[in-house]
C-alpha cells in the first residue's frame, strides 16, 4: 500500500472525495435528477415527474436509442475488425512500419470530429460511392473515429503476448492462419473485449461528426439530446442523456462479463 | 541422421551470435549443447526448428534439407523452459494441439493423445487446465505435447531450467527413461548446466562465444578434455601453467612433475588440468606444498582452497574428521594419471576452475 498512516489514508480520501464528487459526480446527479424534474427555478428541482422517462422511451426517441445502438455495434465490429487486422500485420512488419500505421489511424483522431464528418461527406457525395443520405455514412464515420483506439489497444496486447506460444505451436506443425485462429486470437480476446467496450462507449456518445452526416430516418440518440437541450427541453434532454448512459453501461457490463469468462490468467 | 549443422552462420546486424557451425546429431542420439548464456546454444536449437533464419550455411534434418522451410513443415517436437502451455486449452487438448492442427483424425487423436499422456505419466489430469498443474507437471504435459505428433528430433531448450533442484533430478531420471523408451528419437538439448550434460547426453557439443569449442562424450570431455574451456566449463578443473620438461614431466613454479606428456615438445608452455576430486591431501606422488586459504564444508567433503607457488588449488577430499585451519601449511597431491596437458592458450580468456 502506498499510504501506511491511518491519517495519510484518510487525507487521500478526503482529497479524492473533492475532486471526485464535483467533477465527476456531480455533474450526473445534477442530470439525473432533472430527469425526473418537473421544474426548476430554486436551488432543489421540484415537481417529481416520470413525464419525460414515458417521452424517452417510445417513438422517435426509442428508433433513436434503436439507431445508436446498431450504430455502436456494428462500428465497434467494424473497428475491431480492421484494428485486430491492421495490428497483426504491422506487428509482423518492422518497427518502422508499425510506427507509420499508428500514425494513420490517429490521424482521425487527431483531427476535430467535425472535420473529419465534413471529410466523409465531400468523400461520399458523389458516385461511384453515394454513401451520403444513408445510415451506413453514419456507420463509416463512427468506424474510422475509433478504429484507432481498437487499432492501439490491440498493438499493445500483441505486444505482451509471449512469442513462445505461437512459436510452440509452428513447432507442432499448425500453420499460420490455424496458430491465429487457435492460438493467438484467443489470447487476445481479453484485449479484444476491452477494445471492443472503448469503441461501443466512444461510438455511443459521438455528436459532432454525426451531426454532420446523419440522415433523417437514421438519427443516433446524441442528436436528440443535443435537440432536445437546443430546443430549450433540459428536462427530457436530460432524461434522454440517462437513458443513453444506462444503455451504454448495461452493454459494457455484459462485455466485461465475457471479458473475464475469456481470460484464463 | 538425425539433424546435421553444416556450416550454419546466424547473425543478428552485426553481430554474430552463431559462426561456422558444424555438428551432426545421430538418429536417436541425446546431444547436448552446452555453453554459458551468449555461446549460441539457443541460436542452433532456433535454426533447427525454424525461428532464425541462417545468414550462411545448411541445417538438415531427416536427410532433408530443412534451410528454408517455415516451422510447421519441419517435423520437430520442442520443449522450452517456460513450457508455452496453451492456457485457454486442457490438457488434452494442449497434447492434441499438433494432431489436430495437422489434421489426424478424431478418433486417432484421441488415442495418441492418451498415448502420450500415458508415457510421461500424465493421465489423470488430462481434463485440467495448465494453471492447474504445478511446474513439474506442466513440464510434463509439453513434453507430451512435443511427442504426441511423433516428432523425428526433440528440441529441448533448458527444459529443466525453471524447476527447483529436487524436481529437476527425478525429471533428468524421466527424460533418460523417455529416451530408452523412443530409441529412434534425436534430441538437441540446450543447457548451461553441465551435470544436465553430463547425466543425459550421449554427447555434448562445447560451445563458448558463437562457436563450437569441442565434441565429445561425456566421459572423453570430463576425463581427458583437449581445451581450457571444455575443462574448466564441463566439471570443476585446477589449471596450472606449466613447461614441459625434457623427461617425459612438466615443471610447474619450482616443482618437478610427472604428469603424461603425449608428443608435446620439450620446452613449451602447457597447461596441467587435474579435477579437484583427483586432489589428495598429505604426501603421495607429485607432492605440493601451499598454504590453505579457505575450506568449506560440503556434507560428503571437504573443499581445500590451497595456495601454491601463487596458484590457488582445489582439492575436494572425503570429509575430514580434523579439517585444517586457514594458515596452516599443508601438502597435496595428484596421481600422473589424473592429470591432463592441454595446450596454453585453448581457452581464449582467463577462467581457473
Amino acid at each position: 500500500m502506498l499510504v501506511h498512516s491511518r491519517g495519510g489514508r484518510r487525507a487521500v480520501w478526503a482529497l479524492f472525495a473533492l475532486l471526485f464528487l464535483p467533477l465527476f459526480a456531480l455533474p450526473l446527479l445534477v442530470l439525473v435528477a432533472a430527469s425526473f424534474a418537473g421544474h426548476w427555478s430554486g436551488a432543489l428541482p421540484s415537481g417529481p415527474t416520470l413525464d419525460h422517462y414515458d417521452a424517452a422511451v417510445r417513438g422517435e426517441s426509442l428508433r433513436a436509442l434503436t439507431a445508436s445502438l446498431a450504430t455502436a455495434a456494428a462500428a465497434s465490429a467494424l473497428a475491431l475488425t480492421a484494428g485486430t487486422w491492421a495490428a497483426l500485420s504491422a506487428h509482423a512488419l518492422g518497427r518502422r512500419a508499425r510506427r507509420v500505421m499508428d500514425l494513420l489511424f490517429m490521424l482521425p483522431v487527431a483531427v476535430p470530429s467535425v472535420v473529419a464528418g465534413l471529410a466523409l461527406l465531400v468523400a461520399f457525395s458523389k458516385p461511384p460511392v453515394l454513401l451520403n443520405g444513408t445510415r451506413w455514412i453514419v456507420i463509416l464515420a463512427h468506424t474510422v473515429l475509433v478504429t484507432a483506439f481498437a487499432h492501439q489497444s490491440v498493438t499493445a496486447a500483441l505486444g505482451r503476448l509471449d512469442p513462445a506460444y505461437e512459436q510452440a505451436a509452428a513447432s507442432l506443425g499448425a500453420r499460420p492462419w490455424y496458430v491465429l485462429w487457435r492460438v493467438r486470437l484467443p489470447l487476445l480476446l481479453p484485449s479484444l473485449g476491452a477494445a471492443a467496450g472503448l469503441c461501443f462507449a466512444l461510438s455511443m456518445g459521438e455528436l459532432s461528426a454525426t451531426m454532420m452526416l446523419y440522415p433523417p430516418d437514421w438519427l443516433p440518440l446524441p442528436v436528440l439530446v443535443f435537440g432536445a437541450t437546443d430546443r430549450g427541453s433540459p428536462f427530457t434532454g436530460s432524461a434522454l442523456a440517462v437513458v443513453l448512459m444506462g444503455t451504454t453501461l448495461l452493454v459494457l457490463l455484459a462485455l466485461s462479463r465475457i471479458r473475464t469468462k475469456a481470460s484464463y490468467r | 541422421m538425425g539433424i546435421r549443422f553444416e556450416d550454419v552462420t546466424v547473425a543478428y546486424g552485426r553481430t554474430t551470435v552463431l559462426d561456422s557451425f558444424d555438428l551432426t546429431v545421430e538418429p536417436g542420439e541425446v546431444m547436448a549443447l552446452l555453453g554459458p548464456s551468449g555461446s549460441g546454444k539457443t541460436t542452433a536449437l532456433r535454426a533447427v526448428a525454424g525461428f532464425v533464419t541462417p545468414a550462411r550455411g545448411r541445417v538438415w534434418i531427416d536427410g532433408r534439407d530443412v534451410t528454408k522451410l517455415p516451422p510447421y513443415q519441419r517435423g520437430i517436437g520442442m520443449v522450452v523452459q517456460s513450457y508455452a502451455l496453451f492456457p485457454h486449452m486442457r490438457v488434452d487438448k494442449n497434447v492434441g494441439f499438433g494432431l489436430r492442427a495437422q489434421g489426424v483424425p478424431r478418433a486417432e487423436t484421441a488415442e495418441r493423445v492418451e498415448q502420450a499422456l500415458a508415457l510421461t505419466g500424465m493421465g489423470e489430469f488430462a481434463r485440467r487446465y495448465p494453471r492447474e498443474l504445478s511446474g513439474g507437471q506442466q513440464q510434463r504435459v509439453a513434453i507430451a505435447r512435443a511427442l504426441a505428433v511423433r516428432p523425428q528430433v526433440l528440441l529441448l531448450d533448458e527444459p529443466l531450467s525453471a524447476l527447483d533442484a529436487r524436481l529437476r533430478s527425478g525429471m533428468l531420471a524421466e527424460l533418460a527413461r523417455l529416451h530408452r523408451e523412443l530409441p529412434d528419437v534425436s534430441m538437441l538439448y540446450v543447457t548451461h548446466d553441465q551435470i544436465e550434460a553430463l547425466t543425459l547426453a550421449d554427447r555434448i557439443a562445447v560451445m563458448d562465444r558463437a562457436r563450437l569449442r569441442d565434441v565429445g562424450t561425456p566421459q572423453e570431455l570430463y576425463r581427458r578434455p583437449r581445451t581450457e574451456f571444455t575443462a574448466s566449463f564441463v566439471g570443476n578443473a585446477n589449471l596450472l601453467p606449466v613447461t614441459v620438461g625434457r623427461d617425459g614431466g612438466v615443471r610447474f613454479a619450482e616443482h618437478d612433475l610427472q604428469a603424461p606428456t603425449g608428443d608435446a615438445a620439450p620446452g613449451a608452455e602447457a597447461t596441467l588440468c587435474v579435477r579437484p576430486h583427483a586432489v589428495g591431501l598429505g604426501d603421495g606422488p607429485n607432492p605440493l606444498p601451499g598454504t590453505v586459504t579457505g575450506i568449506q564444508w560440503r556434507g560428503a567433503t571437504h573443499r581445500l582452497l590451497v595456495e601454491t607457488a601463487g596458484h590457488r588449488l582445489m582439492a575436494d577430499v572425503g570429509e575430514l574428521r580434523d579439517p585444517p585451519a586457514p594458515g596452516d601449511t599443508v601438502t597435496v597431491h595428484f596421481a600422473p594419471d589424473d592429470a591432463v596437458l592441454l595446450p596454453a592458450g585453448t581457452g581464449g580468456d582467463d577462467r581457473d576452475g
